[in-house]
Parts: structure tokens; sequence; C-alpha cells
């Protein structure tokens, strides 16, 4: 088997103390789709563009060899590709066979053709991970569980996300970064219509 | 003394990682100070899986794991080294990703101090098992040829 | 009605220490260190590395003085160590054709090219205890003999050329690991050899036994036994080409087996398989036994109803992590399932005897 080596700038930019930077990046990740609607800093990866400090720190800590990945054509680089091999070492794969689905919203249409889980398997579903510009509370209201009331985010769209949680408890969840910003959006959270 | 094949860098980091940690330790060492090293992944214990194959040449199968310890580094002048080695002996992946990255600068000085040696150890080790084993190879000899009536 | 409890955690924290006192044993006689262990022990060693699916000498070592020589137990600890530490990937298919053998035998063929290497092996002593190892006194050196760097083919590949013995299943799938996803049936024979390198060499040893006494009828033969070093070759994408990180001991068995054809095949040999970690070479004998028994539906056998030939068996009571934690499991406090199983007797005696209730 042979193939070309990497680019030295592909061997930079991970963690530079894993095991702490990872378990205060977990905590940041299990916060915001514990919480939905809220926003939370991540730090630690230093990837190459296009992706975000944010979505390449999430990478870090939730994706392994074990994760197949799929990257949507905004984020489909070579650049990304050694990076995301050597620090990370997913798979990458087909959207239908993907855990984990990285790209902008506008990248990642239509979303059906996620895994969303099987019945007896709920959790053999993908995870997304939006790369976005912005990250703020001027968006539709969200409510359900470990929402207080209502709380606010902003989206990509509604009607993806409505019909998502009409599949519950199938259904994928979802990241949103922008910088070094994540925000979460789980199947289980109900987004109010416009 | 054994002959200095021209060796790939493969080789090269098959004999790093199959050294006895000490030795490669003794050979560094005689070199002098190490050089100021920066991690481009620091030394992580994980395992690989081992796989066989059904029936020795047929599709693989998983058959357990085995624990291997990798790191990556980077010299002052830049040459990158990696390692994999079996076990969970971090200071041995640093030795062998140092020496992978010091070959690249200079192949024949490093030849002569540390792999050379290296090969001859493995070669003494493999022909001291090889040489017990072929103590108990089985020559068969016939006493008897019988004749059925 | 029952009443909750809480308690005991003085009474644990000083059994614990009761077992690390009952552990190091009586204080006069020298500690065992790890190293004594792997190099003294090593079968015990092989026999925890295989079972604990872990190649690692010196962890399988500890996980013994730490279990005090249980094997289940030290089995345990090396499971549960293992999934502690992260996968960084798999091997390229070890290649047991290039193994340095230091052990190589075949039942069925005299002369072969390799010929038969003893090994270091218990075959043929007399299992007379030996009582100058109770007296410490030099180890006795192996003789040596020229070595003659000969290839040493499998011994499969012979009858493999007159189309005589099945072919091997070809293809590089990635197979299914059952330490990631549960194991679902019916399995394919990849993820069932896996589940039998990890099960209990009692049990395989058992089942293996069985249909050599008729449970399942597959005759087998020792086509090849091999032990040695192989090496281990990673492919690591970062630099583009693979490298050997290691070598691992294996202990491999080949067994050939009579089978008269079927509808769509001729009357040919057919093969167990069976590999383990060192030399462990009733576990890789087992396993070939249990693998050959396993595939009589593939090759078109009759189910004779035999437990070797039944895959959901064999997998699912093969793994002794799995079988010892239910079983032991009923140790621990079911004051309250019995409780009410206690209510319920004394209801039906109540019912049956009505006169005992007066």
């Amino acid at each position: 088997m042979t193939a070309q080596a990497f680019a030295q700038q592909a061997l930079t930019g991970g963690f530079a103390e894993p095991a702490s930077q990872s378990a205060r990046a977990f905590r940041m990740a299990l916060a915001v789709l514990s919480q939905p609607g809220t926003i939370r800093q991540v730090e630690g990866a230093a990837p190459p563009a296009p992706l975000s400090v944010a979505a390449g720190t999430l990478l870090l800590v939730l994706a392994d060899r074990s994760t197949p990945l799929w990257l949507a054509p905004s984020h489909d680089t070579r650049e990304l590709r050694d990076w995301i091999a050597f620090h990370v070492g997913a798979p990458l794969v087909a959207p239908a066979n993907a855990m984990f689905i990285l790209g902008t919203w506008a990248a990642l249409q239509p979303v059906d053709r996620f895994p969303i889980g099987r019945p007896d398997y709920p959790d053999r579903s993908a995870t997304l991970i939006v790369e976005t510009t912005a990250l703020n509370a001027d968006g539709p209201g969200l409510r359900g569980p470990g929402i207080r009331g209502t709380a606010r985010l902003a989206l990509p769209e509604i009607a993806a996300f409505r019909e998502n949680r009409r599949l519950f408890p199938l259904g994928f969840d979802c990241f949103f970064t922008a910088g070094d910003r994540i925000a979460g959006l789980p199947r289980s959270t109900i987004v109010e219509a416009a | 003394m054994s002959d200095s094949p021209a060796l790939s860098r493969k080789d090269v980091m098959g004999l790093l990682a199959k050294a006895a940690p000490d030795r490669l330790a003794m050979l560094i060492a005689n070199l002098g100070p190490e050089p100021e090293i920066a991690w481009l992944r620091p030394p992580e214990t994980g395992t690989v899986m081992l796989r066989g194959r059904i029936g020795a040449t047929g599709a693989p199968f998983n058959l357990g794991e085995m624990t291997v310890t990798r790191c990556v580094l980077r010299l002052p002048g830049g040459k990158v080294g990696h390692a994999h080695v079996q076990g969970r002996d971090k200071a041995h992946a640093r030795r062998a990703a140092l020496v992978d990255a010091l070959w690249q600068a200079d192949p024949q000085g490093i030849e002569t101090a540390i792999l050379a040696p290296l090969r001859d150890d493995t070669e003494a080790a493999r022909r001291a098992r090889a040489a017990r084993a072929a103590a108990t190879r089985v020559d068969f000899f016939t006493l008897v040829r019988g004749e059925d009536e | 009605m029952y009443v909750a409890v809480k308690g005991g955690e003085r009474a644990i924290d000083a059994a614990h220490a009761w077992l690390a006192e009952a552990r190091r044993g009586d204080a006069a006689v020298p500690e065992l260190t790890v190293a004594q262990i792997r190099e003294q022990m090593t079968l015990a060693v092989n026999r925890v590395m295989t079972e604990g699916s872990l190649y690692d000498p010196d962890l399988a070592a500890l996980a013994i003085k730490q279990a005090r020589g249980d094997m289940i137990e030290a089995v345990f600890l090396l499971r549960a160590y293992r999934t502690t530490l992260p996968r960084l990937g798999a091997s390229l298919p070890l290649d047991t054709a290039a193994m340095t053998v230091q052990r190589r035998i075949s039942a069925t063929f005299k002369d072969l090219p390799g010929g038969q290497v003893l090994g270091p092996t218990f075959d043929y002593t007399h299992r007379l205890l030996d009582f100058t190892l109770m007296a410490e006194g030099e180890a006795p050196r192996a003789p040596t003999a020229p070595i003659r760097d000969e290839p040493v083919p499998h011994v499969t590949t012979l009858l493999d050329q007159d189309g005589l013995i099945e072919a091997t299943p070809p293809g590089e799938a990635e197979p299914g690991d059952l330490t990631r996803a549960p194991l679902e049936l019916p399995a394919d024979r990849a993820l069932r050899l896996q589940a039998l390198a990890r099960g209990d060499e009692g049990f395989l040893l058992s089942m293996a036994y069985s249909t050599q006494r008729g449970y399942g009828r597959t005759h087998a033969f020792v086509g090849e036994l091999r032990i040695g070093l192989v090496a281990v070759e990673l492919f690591i994408p970062e630099l583009g080409f693979s490298v050997e990180v290691g070598e691992v001991e294996l202990s491999e068995c080949e067994t050939i087996n009579q089978f008269m054809g079927s509808k769509t095949e001729p009357p040919q040999f057919t093969r167990g398989y069976g590999l383990a970690f060192g030399q462990n070479e009733r576990k890789a004998l087992s396993m070939s036994l249990v693998d050959r028994a396993l595939r009589w539906q593939e090759l078109g056998e009759d189910d004779v109803g035999a437990p070797a030939q039944d895959e959901e068996f064999v997998l699912s009571h093969a793994d002794n992590v799995q079988a010892t934690g239910f079983l032991e499991h009923i140790k621990l406090p079911h004051y309250v399932d019995f409780q009410a199983e206690l209510e319920l007797v004394r209801r039906l005696r109540r019912e049956a005897l009505p006169e005992a209730a007066e």
C-alpha cells in the first residue's frame, strides 16, 4: 500500500494538552446539547481553512476511527482530509453511512439522506456539525427537554428541524459552529413555527 | 558487523520499533546530547486490532488487539520523525521517532551508530531461536519396512 | 414490605485490605515480580492475553499477579483495561506463512518442506513431577543445531495445488468487530473466529472434544500446527506507507476434515482454522475443531443437533467474562426479589393448605 505523505501543516493544529482540552471541550458539547439554545466557547484545535476552530475541536473530541464522517462539498479539501486523517482518523464515507456530517447548511442539502437510526437502535443516527457565519439568539423559539420555558437560536431554516422532530425518537442531532462558538439542537427540541 | 544495504525509511522505522528499548537508549546516549524536539503528536498509547486471515490465506478477521504507542516530533532543523511501536513505552516511542528524524538528516551516520548495531542484535536473536528450533527438527529414519505376504 | 438499608462500606474496605494481604501470602517468602510471571508463567500469560483479547505480556502478567492466579479474573482485568485505550488502527492481515517458526508439526504428512520441528513442547514428556524444580539451580541450556534457512510453506498449500482441499474464502472486506457492535446472529465466519479467539479455553476444549466423540462428527486431522513470531505491520496514513510496529508470537492450527461432497461440491477435504496469542496450542486446536463444526450449514452437511453445531449456543456461551459476570452476580444482594418470592410461596401455601393458615 502506498500513498502520498502528508504536508507538514496537516500534522499541526491538534490539542497541545489532549487530556484537559478534550475534557473541557466535551463538557461544552454536552452543555449545548443538554440546554438547546445556549451558546458556548470551545478551543484547542487549529485546523486548516475552511474548518472553524469550534468544528475542528468538536471533531477532535467526538470523532475517531470508529465514527465514519462525511465531508460536504463545502469542506471536502485535500488539506482538511489529511488533517482529519492525522488528528482524528475518522474514515471518510458517503452520507448514508456517516455518523458525523460536516459542512455548511447549504452544502448539506438534502438532509433527509443522513442516518436517523432504527427503532431498535435510535442511536445509530448521524450528528450534524453545521458551520455557520454567526451564532445568536435572533431566531425561532425552542421548547422541549433542557429548556426552561422558551429559548431562541438563529437557525438556517425552520422546516427541516420541525420535520426532524416529527421523527422522534429517530432523527439526527445538530451542532452549529461559528468561529470558536458552538450551539446545539438535539432531535428532541421543538422548533416553533415562524 | 553486517553489511550496510540502502535501507528504506520503512525498514528503518521497523528496525527501530522492534529494537530492545534499553539497547536503543544506550546507542542514542552514545551520540551525545539530544537535540531539542517539538511535539507534533505527544506520545500516546492505544491499541491496534490485529487481523488474521481465515485459513491463513483467506478473508481477514479480527483476532484481538495489541498495545501500541505512537508519537510525532520535529527537530530544530525541520525534519519530522514518526514512531509507532509495540507496547506502552513512551520513552521508546520518543527515541524511535527521534532516530527516524535524525536518519533523514544523516542516513550514513545513523546507519553506522545505531541501525547497524540494532540489525546485528535482531539477527543474533533470530539465529539463536532458529538454532534451537533446528535442534528439535525430526529426522525420520526407517526401522523396518514390512511387506504383507 | 422491605426496609432500604445502606452500609457495608467499612466491611468492604476491610475485605479488600485482607485481599491485598492474602495476595501477598507469607511475607517471609519473596514477592513475585511481574517480570517473573511474564518469563516463567508464560503459558498463563498467553492465555490471559488471548482471552483478554490484548497482546501485552507485561499487562497480562500484572493481571495474573493482581488476580492471585485466578485466570478468568485476570482476563476480566485485562479486558477492562483495554476499554480505556483509544483504538489507533488495524494491522494489515498477519502473514503466518512468513512466521519464524519455533514449533511446526503436521499429523498428515511425515516429510514436508521445512520439516517437523518440535519446539519447546510438553508432548513426549512423561508427566512425572520434576522435583529438581523445587531446588534452585542453573537452568539447562537447550542444544542448538545448524540453521537451515528454508521456507516453511503451509501444509494446506500442498493439498491446494491438487485441488484436494477447499479453497480459502478470498476477499479483503472489512471484517465485523464484536467489540464495537453487538454480535447479531447468524454471524459470518470472520465474526465467529473473533468470538472463538476470545472464548474460554476450557469451553472450547469441551466443545471440540464433543465433536471428536461423535456429537457432530467432523473427524479432524491436524494438517499443521505452527508457533512462532510474526511481524505486525500497520498502514500509517500520514506517511503514505506501512511500517512494522513489532512482533507477536502466535499459535496457528489448521485442521483437515474429510468431506464427502454435496450437490454443488465434489468430495474433497475441508478446513477448520484456529489462531491464538503466544504458545497456546490447545486453544488453537480447539478453536479449529469448533470453527469446522460450526460450518455445517455452509458445507451442506446435516444438522445432527450437536451442541458444537449450534452457533447461537457456542457463541453466546464461549466468553468467560460474560459468563462469570452473569453467574457471579447472583451472589449480590437480591433481598427484594427474594422477599417477593417468599411472599408468593407463603400465599400459595395458604391457599393449598387452608388449615395451616388457621
